[in-house]
């Protein structure tokens, strides 16, 4: 997204973007309703609705576009995604401990630790203590408390 | 007189011990999220959801109606002491509280608002027990055509209205009801736009579209921007109001819930509109103009306060009695319901009365609670706001990835939720409204059921969509509420090329 600051006068680069992202999305809403087996025998079948979307996404598209082309964007504010990544490294993280059997609690701690990073604490340890302390007693709460099944990994079945 | 009866019935209901309990449960944590900067009440009532899961429904009803509240008690406390309101319709709350915070005035300024919340919670809530059985009984002569064309003004009302892009806010709720075809078709049993993923089978959950879009994108955005904490203003001098204060404070209290109810309770969507009628006609009534740009005026936090309260319980008149969500709040609450199997409108007032009424009730229950619990306890809430940035965050997508986790487990689920904050991260940088997106994904398939029908029944005749004269007039409105920014933006338009 940093070509947004080099945009042409008169130019709103990302509503251009978004335009043709409408587009798109309007492509895939229609090549899937094609593909659906016809069943209706009567009244109107499921694809009439996707087909109707479409048609709006391609209107919203276009206008999108066209006003990208005529009006100038406002920049927006300078960001710093350094930070954006390391949050979405964090999640990732969480959702593979999860998916290895790693359990709830231990996902839960590096989700905490790396987001506190992220923010610009530099004390990973610490936070990462402190993770597991948070979320052993979210953990405690909502599978206990309110027998809500969570994930289970090795540090769950200590409590079990 | 029956609603009445209906009424006290309910009140049987709400005040059962286990109820009473919840509901103050509800009323705590409620506030305790709804505290937290950048967290509004919708994704409050969307981050506690999970917690609400195994409770029977009216239990965990009354617990949301506590939540509900508390949420909406805590964003207008982060508003006043740290001026970041968490949505747009306690921005107007921030004006003129965070003067009055700045000038040493914080705690008259939270008791004005809590008690004018109190006040106007307490007579929208009236109003609900009185409007929306007679909403019913109008209701169920509505066809489904009819059902089409009200939910294609609240479509037209929560995007295009308000906001300073109409286009924006249908972007964001066609994005919405895309994003609602999702899974099986409900009629015929086809699966649409899965791609072959058994986990997209069951469509696109509501809650994990609201907490990816607000809680995770919010967060997002937080720390793009590195942006400079916010000063918290300390609690000096009483948290009382004096006698003047009291005075100064009970018209705007009435002036607020009167232009709040109505605008909540039509299908207009949004509170936006209301707080800031009630901010600039309280300003122009003001026998201290001095005060509004100095040390904060308490009628510009009385008024609005006041406001947002009574246009939030408006949404519920709608919501309760047509099945009908017009704010990012009343979607989450619908999908509240239907976790239950339960489907508010007409039928639900027929079927469950004594949930509907037991609801109400509770209302009026975590209203009180409210001024009774919070006041009181605001040093606590004051402490919430003094942790660290980096662990609030953190421990905010915590409780995001929590309710995820707790709905599905799935890694699926998990993901979805990643690439909405992401979404939700873009909408914020790029000035996109994310509310018209999650109330297309939950009204988006209804919308559709309700149109099938109608053309079913007509035999697939289009015109019986017009044919009605409510579906008529309301398809017209709806048009009238399209064209009416694009007209009047022109018009700016060219009114600034003439100068």
């Amino acid at each position: 997204m940093s070509l947004s600051t080099s945009a042409p006068k008169g130019r709103d680069k990302p509503a251009i973007i978004v335009g043709f992202l409408l587009l798109a999305l309007a492509g895939v809403l229609w090549s899937d309703a094609v593909n659906l087996s016809r069943v209706a025998a009567y009244g109107i079948g499921p694809a009439v609705m996707p087909k109707m979307i479409a048609g709006g996404l391609v209107l919203l598209g276009l206008l999108s576009i066209l006003s990208g082309l005529r009006q100038n964007g406002k920049a927006p504010e300078p960001a710093d995604f350094g930070p954006v990544g390391i949050l979405v490294i964090g999640f990732l993280l969480l959702t593979a401990i999860i998916g290895f059997g790693g359990g709830f609690i231990a996902g839960m701690a590096v989700l905490f630790a790396i987001t506190a990073f992220a923010f610009g604490r530099r004390a990973p340890l610490v936070d990462l203590a402190l993770g597991l302390v948070l979320s052993a007693l979210i953990y405690l709460l909502f599978s206990k408390l309110l027998t809500l099944s969570l994930p289970q990994g090795p540090l769950e079945r200590l409590f079990s | 007189m029956e609603s009445f009866y209906a009424l006290i019935s309910g009140f049987a209901v709400a005040l059962t011990a286990a109820n009473l309990l919840y509901a103050s449960i509800g009323v705590l944590l409620g506030t305790a999220v709804g505290v937290l900067p950048g967290i509004g009440p919708a994704v409050t009532v969307a981050l506690l959801l999970p917690i609400t899961f195994k409770l029977d429904p009216s239990g965990s009803l009354i617990m949301f109606a506590g939540i509900y509240y508390g949420a909406m008690y805590g964003g207008s406390t982060t508003s006043i002491l740290i001026n970041t309101p968490g949505e747009s319709a306690s921005m107007a709350t921030a004006l003129q509280g965070n003067l009055m915070a700045k000038s040493g005035r914080a705690g008259p300024a939270l008791a004005t608002s809590a008690i004018g919340s109190f006040f106007a919670g307490l007579i929208a809530t009236a109003g609900i027990a009185f409007l929306a059985p007679w909403m019913v009984k109008f209701a169920v002569q509505f066809g489904p055509e009819d059902y089409f064309a009200l939910m294609v003004v609240a479509f037209v009302t929560v995007s295009a209205t308000f906001g300073d892009s109409p286009l924006k806010g249908l972007i964001s709720l066609f994005c919405g009801l895309a994003l609602g075809l999702i899974g099986i078709d409900k009629l015929t049993g086809q699966s649409r736009l899965t791609f072959g993923l058994p986990e997209l089978l069951d469509g696109v959950e509501v809650t994990t579209l609201a907490v990816g879009l607000f809680a995770i994108g919010e967060a997002m955005f937080v720390v793009s921007r590195r942006r400079s904490v916010e000063e918290i203003m300390p609690m000096t001098g009483s948290l009382w109001m004096s006698k003047a204060d009291w005075k100064r404070s009970w018209k705007p209290w009435l002036r607020g819930t009167l232009f709040g109810f109505p605008i909540g309770a039509l299908p207009a969507g949004g509170a936006e509109i209301p707080t800031f009628l009630s901010y600039s006609t309280e300003k122009r009534l003001s026998k201290h103009p001095e005060e509004w740009d100095t040390i904060g005026a308490i009628e510009g936090v009385a008024g609005p306060e006041a406001a947002n309260n009574a246009s939030v319980a408006g949404t519920l008149v709608p919501l309760l009695s047509l099945g009908l969500p017009t704010s990012a709040t009343a979607a989450i609450l619908l999908a509240g319901f239907q976790q239950f199997g339960l489907n508010p409108g007409p039928l639900l007032f027929a079927e469950k009365p004594d949930l509907v009424w037991g609801l109400i009730a509770s209302l009026f229950i975590a209203n009180a609670m409210l001024v009774v619990l919070n006041l009181p306890l605001v040093g606590i809430w004051v402490k919430l706001l003094k942790i660290p940035t980096p662990w609030l965050y953190a421990g905010i997508l915590m409780f995001a990835a929590m309710g995820s986790i707790a709905t599905k487990g799935s890694i699926a689920e998990l993901l979805m939720l990643l690439v909405f904050g992401v979404l939700g991260f873009l909408m914020r940088r790029y000035d996109y409204p994310v509310a018209p997106m999650v109330v297309g994904l939950i009204l988006g398939p209804m919308a559709e059921s309700q149109f099938r029908r109608a053309l079913q029944i007509s035999i697939g005749d289009p015109l019986v969509l017009v044919q009605s004269p409510i579906a008529a007039t309301l398809l017209g409105i709806a048009f009238l509420a399209l064209v009416a920014p694009f007209i009047a933006g022109g018009l700016s338009r060219f009114k600034a090329q003439e100068d």
